[in-house]
């Protein structure tokens, strides 16, 4: 049985994943995974997850490009400079162009 | 040297023979995540011989390592249960389970004591120990699951009671042979413990082994 671990670093922080490990149940599972991810302090908290419990969605279609519901569409980098200038807080970058 | 130091030594050496045996299956346990567990097992023990030594040499006025490394193989005083080599892995859990069985019992008398400060540097190994137990104990209930696992188990067992008896003062052995029959569900031989000194051979090969390097490049060498 395959077993992947998610690691939180420090409390608060969101598990992330870390890795997986094989193990017969849940209880060998645990005991690995708390060597593996935990024995140098790096882990505020692990969550164990079958992977056979895991739900994976990996087909996202956009057959007509729209390009506006992406976050690619917008360019931060010209709505800033036009938000600076209308605020009249366009500093110029030293040597170059703002 | 007291009886006080002679006794953290005892378990100190306990701790760093068990600890290197352990470390043996580094690289060629089962599976990799038991490979993983049982060193870090194996370092933990490392661990807690440190902190036994460190205290038994501030009474002695030496080292924590030159306790570890500078004594001749027939001055350790561990018991002959961790000195015995290439058990295969039903033994080497047999043994871990058994170990593991009898320190609880030794930590617990530890913890009670008045020794505040044997008391509290027992506190702090049972902590890391409890998680030693998990690990022997599901071992334990994995085997017990199958008629071959449970032969293999109640053999290595039977094998290694006398020496298993040999880690505890007469007055604390009632309690392991207690524990180890109920969790096992039968009677366990009736022999005499191993006692503390009767060396295995084993111990001169695994002290070559391990002290190589000390002696090697003396106490005070330079890197």
């Amino acid at each position: 049985m395959i077993y992947e671990v998610f690691r939180q670093e420090r409390k608060g922080q969101p598990f992330q994943h870390a890795g997986s490990v094989e193990a017969p149940d849940e209880r060998f599972a645990e005991i690995y995974a708390r060597e593996q991810y935990g024995r140098r302090q790096e882990s505020a908290a692990l969550w164990l997850v079958r992977r056979d419990a895991l739900s994976e969605i990996d087909d996202f279609p956009d057959e007509f490009d729209l390009k506006y519901r992406r976050v690619d569409g917008y360019s931060i980098k010209t709505r800033l400079r036009e938000a600076r200038e209308k605020a009249g807080t366009l500093e110029t970058a030293p040597g170059g162009e703002p | 040297m007291s009886e006080r130091t002679e006794f953290i030594l005892a378990m100190a050496d306990d701790e760093l023979i068990l600890g290197w045996r352990n470390s043996e299956w580094t690289g060629i346990a089962p599976f990799l995540e038991e490979d993983v567990a049982f060193s870090s097992i194996a370092q933990n023990e490392i661990g807690h011989a440190r902190a036994l030594y460190e205290l038994a040499a501030a009474e002695l006025g030496t080292t924590a390592d030159a306790l570890a490394f500078d004594r001749r193989p027939e001055e350790y005083r561990c018991a002959p249960l961790v000195e015995l080599r290439r058990l295969e892995w039903a033994r080497t859990i047999a043994r871990h389970w058994l170990y593991e069985t009898a320190d609880e019992i030794r930590l617990a008398a530890l913890k009670a004591s008045d020794d505040p400060e044997l008391a509290g540097i027992a506190a702090k190994m049972d902590r890391e120990e409890a998680y030693h137990r998990m690990h022997a104990e599901m071992w334990i209930d994995r085997l017990l699951a199958t008629d071959e696992g449970r032969t293999r188990l109640n053999e290595a067992v039977d094998e290694l009671w006398g020496p298993a008896l040999g880690v505890l003062d007469d007055e604390l052995r009632p309690e392991l042979r207690r524990r180890a029959e109920e969790r096992l569900g039968r009677p366990l031989p009736d022999v005499d413990p191993v006692p503390r000194g009767a060396h295995e051979a084993a111990l001169a090969e695994l002290w070559e082994e391990m002290t190589m390097v000390r002696r090697s490049a003396p106490a005070g060498s330079q890197w």
